[in-house]
């Protein structure tokens, strides 16, 4: 309704503009300058209305201003046909009406400063003064908008065309200022206009207006000879005594913003201290981390786009001033939110970091002075907060790429503790992230420990934090990225590496039972990786208890290994055991590795009872068994005989078949002149045929016909035989591979064999070894088979 | 008066001339009929001196009882209409009685005539100057000719001439103090000033300054007081704060002034007050007056 009547008053006033436009216009074609003035004012009096909302008004506003336009061209004109200029000027003072009469004062003082007849510091002083006559906030904020826009290309400056010593350029300075101090004013007025009801809604047109105000910012800012003496002394002493003591709200937080974006960063330099002085007098309801935040991030750019600037940056002490007045504006604002107090720190951080990248103290210090201000609300539990802190915690991150130089500070950690749980764990693994990405490269135990620290939230279960909805995948994820992290902690000295390896345990045995599957195993290879480069023997080069030796990490492995299999994670415990059990072989610890095998062992008996777990778990044993050397006989036939007798014990045929023919490795070793036993390499392959043999017959049993499988089995038997042949066994002789062959053919007849391929490729791998020249068709003659021909 | 010579066909055609028409600097005068007519423009202490041309119509003779010339002041009251006090009265006889059968010419001279009120034109009084030329005729009454002079009187600049200073106020509503640069002031002179807010509690739309004259007639107690506003010029728009000073400056020459006169011939004066009116939001109004001497300065004579 009242938007109804808006657009009507606009449309009536609009309509009467235009039509006092056209007389205007009639007259000043035909040179009735008193036509002229007449219809101008009267179609300035449309502006008089107190009924349109200043959107509207500034539509009419517009308008009229256009208008305007040409009275002045015509004014000119006029002065130019003998007219004399300062009799013009009375002239239109005789207008009855205020508002018309300063519209038109403005418009003949632009051309009276401009015809050079007059200095112009008396009229821009004798129009900002008469301008005060209009005292409605709305009209005079748009008049005093008028003459800034007709003058602002007049006034006298140093080089401007206008003849101006330096007391005329102060003063076209005073009349600027002055015009935006009483804007200002009116602006602020505005609030008080009408009932409080609609407080609101004229807050919100009175946000319309602002450019108008800061309209003046601009010209002063854009107005020669303004140097930073000026700036100083009286430019920004005025305007913040202005923002200051207006004592609101909208105005102070626009214009500070203003203030910040349209005078030059070095000027923002040098007059620091004024500005941040005038932070923590501004009212409390003002938003003043976007003012301080606006001020760093400009200054921040600054520092960046400009390598000569540095210097003063470090001349003027931006950061200790920066820090001591958001230090005063937190105290003086008692009700600031943690998020909008961390946001300021956070834009103080990013300031500190462009501009003092080399200056980790200072760093520190606002990480310092934010733990302190946290520590005044404790814990945060909102979330823009928590996102704030992340920025926050993240920016010295991604400023230096090195977790390394973050561990520096002594605050960092001290920010974290203030993070609920899943905040600070999203930290750590931005954290953890950032080494990945970045290869850091963490090198010293302490470090190490201080980087747990850090991510301890990833590393532990907390008391009373209940993980239950975190996604399985997400958390196999973090791990991840955790078993990464120990791979990049490196050292080139052992010494230094063995301190590494022992925090790292010592951080991840707290991992709790989900952890420790996907974190020991990473530890364990690290380990292990050290005791390759460290001297191995028993004896202590150094004469240190603490020095590392390859027994002693072993030790160390056996403990952190033997955790695994408390949190039934023994697969994986069985395979960390043969790799140690293998480490331990290389470095000749023989009941070292005795040890490892054994607890290997009885994992297996005790803890592995799934039967395909059995099987690979059993191939593995077997693996490794076969590749140690380190045992004396005694030793290796007890393990061997263990391995033997699991192999028999296997659930299924085909796999007590195959487990038993990998056992024939056991007893032969390629490089070992004393581990070659041919007699008892085929008497594990006799054995193992006859399992075969016994598989054939419960599958025919069964299924009353031959099945693949066992004819592969055969196959398999027959490729032993022929390794074992070619490595020279003396017991391996043709006879037997002649009637495993013959068994082959005669069950590939029975039935259609799957195994067609394999057995083809097997007996072409023979052929081709016959007609090989060498022992090795030597070995094959012995072989006979009509099969070929 | 010409209806009234056509109405009885006159015998002949009467003119009067000045000695230094052609030089004389004429000013627009509103006559009774609404209509401005020019008039030649008088100081006091000129000479006054022309010619009286009389020209019998064809084939007619004027036969009169002898012919002569007035200056006179008069004052005319509008209530009392018709009659004049005549403060100054001069004459000269040009004729002795005989007849007029062709043209004929009359110089005449008041030399340094005393005029000591300037014509002005009231709502209630009039004074004006006027020439009359008498043809006495013993029947058919004289035939009668006019000749309407302005007169201005320049004043010197006053040797003291205070500013206009007060401080008003309606107790814990408005508190103003305003001040006029001078208290006298010449017609083509412009009041300077400001109004200063010492308080305010009300909300204004807004405040002029009006320029009233007070024209006083008759005395005792026929005395008839009639005030007009001559000017009504809008000083500040809006409701200021405390603290606040509104500028004044009034422009006098667009508006149609007189000097002040204190007594005219004790029979009326004029005089004149600046009105500062201040309009609340509800139209009410809250005005302080203050009276202003007008006087006539003597212009350049290139404007």
């Amino acid at each position: 309704m009242i938007a109804d009547d808006d657009e009507k008053w606009l449309t009536a006033a609009t309509a009467a503009v235009k039509q006092n436009a056209f007389y205007m216009q009639r007259a000043i074609d035909s040179n009735n300058l008193k036509d002229a003035l007449k219809f101008s004012a009267q179609m300035l009096s449309e502006l008089r209305t107190s009924k349109l909302a200043p959107h509207k008004y500034y539509e009419l506003y517009i308008r009229a201003f256009n208008e305007l336009g040409k009275l002045e061209i015509f004014f000119r004109e006029e002065t130019g046909r003998g007219c004399s200029i300062a009799e013009l000027y009375e002239l239109v003072q005789h207008a009855g009406n205020i508002l018309p009469r300063l519209y038109l004062l403005c418009t003949i003082g632009s051309v009276y400063i401009k015809s050079k007849d007059v200095t112009a510091t008396d009229i821009l002083k004798d129009l900002v003064e008469m301008c005060r006559a209009v005292q409605h906030p709305l009209r005079g904020l748009f008049l005093r908008s008028y003459l800034t826009q007709v003058t602002r290309d007049k006034l006298p400056s140093i080089g401007s065309e206008l003849e101006g010593d330096v007391d005329a350029h102060m003063n076209a300075l005073e009349f600027v200022l002055q015009n935006f101090t009483e804007m200002n004013k009116l602006w602020v007025r505005m609030q008080h206009q009408g009932p409080s009801r609609e407080k609101e809604k004229r807050e919100k047109e009175r946000n319309e207006l602002r450019d108008l105000v800061g309209k003046n910012l601009h010209v002063l800012s854009q107005l020669d000879g303004v140097d930073l003496g000026i700036y100083r002394d009286t430019v920004l002493p005025r305007i913040l005594e202005q923002v200051v003591n207006c004592k609101d709200e909208l105005a102070q937080c626009y214009l500070m913003d203003c203030i910040i974006q349209v005078f030059p960063d070095d000027f923002h330099l040098q007059t620091l201290d004024v500005l941040l002085g005038a932070c923590p007098q501004l009212q409390s309801s003002v938003d003043i981390k976007t003012v301080l935040s606006g001020l760093m991030e400009r200054l921040s750019n600054y520092a960046a786009s400009s390598v000569e600037a540095l210097p003063n940056f470090l001349q003027v002490e931006a950061f200790s001033k920066f820090n001591y007045a958001i230090g005063k504006v937190v105290e003086a604002q008692v009700d600031l939110s943690a998020s909008a107090s961390v946001t300021l720190y956070l834009f103080l951080l990013k300031f500190t970091l462009h501009v003092y990248a080399d200056r980790l103290d200072y760093v520190d210090q606002v990480l310092g002075s934010c733990v302190t201000q946290l520590s005044a609300t404790g814990k945060l539990c909102d979330d823009k907060a928590a996102k704030q802190i992340i920025t926050f915690l993240r920016a010295p991150l991604e400023k230096y790429n090195s977790v390394v130089t973050i561990l520096k500070l002594t605050n960092y950690p001290r920010v974290m503790e203030y993070l609920d749980h899943e905040t600070n764990k999203a930290m750590a693994i931005i954290i953890v992230q950032s080494i990945l990405e970045n290869s850091t490269h963490i090198a010293t135990a302490n470090e190490v420990d201080a980087l747990f620290e850090l991510t301890k939230s990833l590393i532990k279960d907390f008391d009373g934090i209940i993980d239950d909805e975190v996604d399985e995948e997400d958390f196999q994820e973090e791990q991840n990225s955790v078993a990464r992290l120990v791979h990049m902690l490196y050292n080139d000295d052992p010494e230094e590496m063995y301190k590494i390896i022992f925090t790292v345990r010592k951080h991840i045995l707290t991992g709790g039972p989900k952890r420790l599957p996907l974190t020991i195993p990473p530890l364990v290879f690290s380990a292990l990786k050290l005791i390759r480069r460290v001297p191995s023997g028993d004896e202590n080069p150094f004469g240190d208890d603490a020095s590392a030796t390859p027994k002693k990490i072993l030790q160390l492995l056996n403990e952190t290994v033997e955790v695994l299999s408390d949190v039934s994670a023994s697969d994986l415990a069985l395979r960390l055991y043969l790799q140690c059990a293998q480490a331990a072989n290389d470095c000749g610890l023989e009941a070292v590795a005795y040890e490892f095998f054994t607890k290997a062992y009885l994992l297996y008996e005790e803890e592995i009872s799934d039967s395909k777990a059995q099987v690979t778990a059993l191939h593995l044993i077997i693996g490794t068994l076969q590749r140690m050397r380190v045992f004396n006989v005694e030793n290796r036939d007890t393990l061997t005989y263990k391995a033997q007798g699991y192999s028999t014990k296997l659930l299924k045929k085909p796999d007590q078949c195959r487990a038993v023919y990998e056992c024939a490795h056991l007893f032969w070793a390629d490089e070992c002149e004393n581990m070659k036993d041919g007699e008892r390499v085929v008497l594990c392959l006799k054995r193992a045929q006859k399992i075969a043999d016994a598989a054939q017959k419960m599958t025919t049993a069964s299924r009353g016909t031959s099945s693949t499988g066992s004819v592969a089995l055969y196959v398999e038997l027959l490729n032993k035989y022929l390794y074992f042949l070619e490595k020279g066994n003396p017991q391996v002789t043709g006879d037997t591979i002649q009637s495993l062959a013959e068994l082959i053919r005669s069950e590939t007849k029975k039935v259609e064999s799957g195994a067609g391929p394999f057995i083809n490729s097997t007996l072409r791998y023979m052929e081709f070894q016959r007609q090989q020249d060498g022992g090795m068709s030597e070995k094959y003659q012995k072989i006979k088979m009509e099969w070929f021909e | 008066m010409n209806y009234l010579l056509g109405a009885f066909k006159p015998a002949c055609n009467i003119s009067i001339t000045f000695s230094d028409g052609k030089n004389r600097k004429q000013v627009p005068m509103k006559k009774e009929n609404g209509q401005t007519a020019t008039v030649p423009l008088f100081h006091s202490q000129e000479t006054i001196s022309g010619k009286v041309c009389i020209e019998p119509y064809q084939g007619k003779k004027v036969e009169h009882n002898g012919v002569k010339v007035e200056l006179l002041g008069q004052i005319e009251m509008y209530f009392d209409r018709g009659n004049f006090y005549d403060f100054t009265s001069l004459v000269r006889e040009l004729d002795v009685p005989g007849e007029i059968y062709e043209r004929k010419t009359y110089p005449f001279e008041f030399p340094t005539v005393e005029m000591p009120y300037e014509t002005y034109n009231g709502v209630n009084v009039r004074l004006r100057y006027v020439l009359k030329v008498t043809i006495a005729r013993g029947y058919a009454g004289s035939i009668l000719e006019y000749q309407e002079l302005v007169v201005r009187n320049y004043a010197p600049p006053p040797e003291i001439n205070n500013s206009i200073k007060m401080e008003v106020g309606i107790e814990d509503c408005l508190h103003i103090e305003f001040e006029y640069n001078k208290s006298k002031y010449h017609l083509k002179d412009v009041i300077l000033g400001k109004i200063y807010f010492l308080l305010v509690r009300i909300k204004m739309k807004n405040m002029d300054l009006e320029i009233r004259r007070r024209e006083s007639t008759g005395a005792g107690a026929n005395t008839h007081v009639e005030t007009e506003t001559l000017a009504k010029f809008e000083l500040m728009d809006g409701t200021p704060v405390r603290g606040e000073s509104i500028p004044v400056r009034l422009f006098l020459a667009p508006y149609d002034l007189t000097p002040t006169h204190r007594n005219i011939n004790n029979k009326f004066s004029v005089k004149y007050y600046l009105n500062l009116v201040l309009v609340d939001e509800e139209d009410r109004r809250y005005f302080k007056q203050q009276e202003i001497t007008l006087y006539r300065l003597k212009e350049d004579t290139s404007s």
